[in-house]
């Protein structure tokens, strides 16, 4: 309860600072940019939500992913792209510390969510998680009624309010109302997998968080339900801010504003795989002219 | 020409071989049929033997009624089964919230890696395997004597009986809790809930089913024991019924041997009755298990 008036405090703050003029902006972007240089970020001011600096993960000792080092703004859709096993899914589940739940994971560097270090000692997971959701790489709705699904989330966090209204305005958002309004209560796995995935992104907003993660969230579905869960993406990049983790990279290039790629790179001894980012830039950029060559080998296919 | 004979010789061939091991297949399916059977025809002839016995004792007399030497053919098994159902009641009281709790420990919050709960694991699995006798002096030193004192009463027997099913409760848990997938944890996590949120509104109602299943499964096993009554001296022939967690007792096994060794063969019918009654019990139990984990099944 207390977390609430220093959050919005701060999005007062952030908003205010954020205000002035372009150049104020940037002159900040480029120092948090990694290999490309002289960026210039896109039309209007932009907030960073989350900073992430010098960030490194490490299961049992083992590098997964290090040195992650850039901003991902407000109101935008961050895409992580790269080959398997270059830490993106790592990486993303460092921002609502879901790696918590591996216990031999171990987090270095800073990731400030709205300035905030998220793995400050006196900062609790859960408090964290009522702010940032998360959809899953497979559709996982509870074994529950399509209204219990979405319900969950606000009665666990005891929000007030009329459920009813809370069930539909997020149904709404998830673009799925239309479809289940009469379908309330019934069993969630009887839905296909399209709508599974989006009912779970209507359970994320039903929280009303800030941040919307999502693990490769198409990877189970055909092109029809990922064109919806895009088109949703979107619309929600409106009132949320995305980042989402993806092998399919037309997908990058259609729905993100910003795009992040990873590679896996051996250490000396050819033993150690370890993720570190190449470039960080406008998604237009990295897939019209990249700065890195092996980002073009990557885009344009010619390695997988 | 040619190709044509290497052809016919080679569709020779496959057929010889194929016939040879069809005998075989046949001979090891035949094999296999026989062992399946074995166990089926021995509780048929178990059945049948009893039911020859006992069956025409059975009545509604029979369960309502107190044991009588002195008319043995209006014998009865009333505070038996009274006894034998308010030991499942009270042990089912006592194992569940002991062994659920063991197992939400174990399985979500102890590290998996420590020396400590692998120690606490190997002990559980072990435990599960003591002969029952080993209980009932365990329960005979420490619960009708010693710390708890409580001389042979319905509570000592319950809590005895308790603690030899308690292992086999806690592993079937544990696996009830395992079958939750980790997907729903996330999901439930990454909302915002607690650990303790998500274990008591998505983890345990997932492995609910199972762990119902479970505890009767425990139960059933629970019922049919007569060592450990023995070992701490329940009654085998009691007149009354008992009325309280202090009250003496005695249970249908140890009524069933006791009828079973007498001499009198109207006592003995009576104890072939007896045997039918827990049967009954037990295939009652047993198929409320069955439904439970038919009916609840998820498939994740």
């Amino acid at each position: 309860m207390t977390q609430e008036p220093d959050r919005q405090e701060r999005e007062a703050q952030a908003a205010t600072s954020a205000a002035p003029s372009t150049s104020s902006d940037g002159q900040a972007t480029p120092a948090l940019q990694t290999e490309a240089s002289g960026q210039k970020p896109a039309a209007g001011t932009r907030e960073a939500i989350y900073d992430l600096d010098d960030v490194g993960v490490a299961y049992g000792g083992v590098p997964a992913v290090r040195e992650v080092t850039f901003p991902i703004y407000q109101h935008e859709i961050t895409a992580l792209i790269g080959p398997s096993g270059c830490g993106k899914s790592t990486l993303i589940r460092c921002l609502n510390r879901m790696n918590d739940l591996i216990p031999a994971a171990a987090v270095t560097g800073t990731v400030a969510y709205h300035g905030q270090n998220l793995y400050d000692d006196d900062i609790d997971p859960v408090q964290v998680r009522k702010h940032i959701g998360m959809v899953f790489q497979k559709p996982n709705p509870f074994p529950k009624t399509i209204y219990d699904n979405i319900a969950f989330g606000p009665r666990v966090l005891g929000m007030d309010g009329n459920m009813d209204e809370i069930v539909e305005s997020a149904l709404r958002r998830g673009a799925l109302w239309d479809e289940v309004k009469d379908r309330l209560k019934t069993n969630a796995f009887g839905m296909s997998g399209g709508q599974q995935q989006r009912l779970c992104i209507a359970r994320a907003l039903a929280t009303s968080p800030d941040v919307i993660l999502m693990d490769e969230p198409c990877s189970a579905l055909d092109p029809i339900s990922t064109g919806r869960i895009e088109d949703l993406m979107l619309e929600l990049k409106e009132n949320y801010s995305i980042v989402i983790v993806t092998h399919n990279m037309q997908q990058a290039a259609r729905v993100s504003n910003m795009t992040a790629f990873f590679t896996v790179e051996l250490d000396a001894d050819e033993k150690q795989r370890t993720g570190r980012v190449v470039e960080y830039d406008e998604t237009e950029k990295v897939f019209t002219n990249p700065s890195d060559e092996r980002t073009e080998a990557y885009v344009t296919g010619k390695v997988g | 020409m040619n190709t044509a004979a290497e052809r016919s010789l080679s569709r020779k061939v496959v057929e010889r071989a194929s016939s040879g091991r069809r005998t075989k297949d046949l001979m090891f399916r035949l094999a296999l049929l026989f062992s399946t059977s074995v166990g089926f025809v021995v509780l048929a002839v178990l059945v049948i033997d009893v039911l020859l016995d006992g069956g025409s004792r059975v009545s509604l007399d029979f369960i309502t009624s107190p044991p009588s030497r002195i008319s043995p053919e209006r014998t009865g098994v009333a505070p038996a089964l009274l006894g034998t159902i308010y030991l499942m009641v009270l042990c089912a009281v006592f194992i569940v919230p002991v062994g659920v709790a063991t197992a939400v420990y174990l399985e979500e919050y102890a590290d998996r890696d420590s020396r400590l709960s692998r120690l606490i694991e190997v002990n559980i699995q072990n435990l599960a395997a003591v002969p029952s006798v080993v209980y009932g002096i365990l329960g005979l030193a420490f619960i009708v004597r010693g710390p708890l004192g409580l001389k042979p009463v319905l509570l000592a027997g319950a809590l005895t009986l308790g603690l030899l099913v308690l292992p086999v409760v806690i592993i079937v848990s544990r696996e009830a809790i395992r079958a939750v997938p980790s997907s729903i944890r996330e999901g439930s996590l990454a909302l915002g809930a607690t650990q303790w949120q998500t274990i008591w509104k998505q983890v345990l109602p997932g492995a609910l089913p199972g762990i119902a299943t479970g505890v009767i499964l425990a139960l059933s096993r629970a019922v049919g024991e007569t060592a450990p009554l023995l070992v701490i001296g329940a009654a085998t022939f009691l007149l009354f019924s008992p009325d309280g967690l202090g009250s003496r007792f005695t249970a249908m096994p140890l009524l069933i041997f006791e009828f079973i060794s007498d001499a009198d063969t109207d006592l003995r019918a009576a104890g072939a009755a007896a045997i039918l009654v827990l049967l009954a019990l037990l295939v009652v139990m047993n198929a409320g298990a069955i439904f439970l984990r038919n009916r609840y099944e998820r498939k994740w």
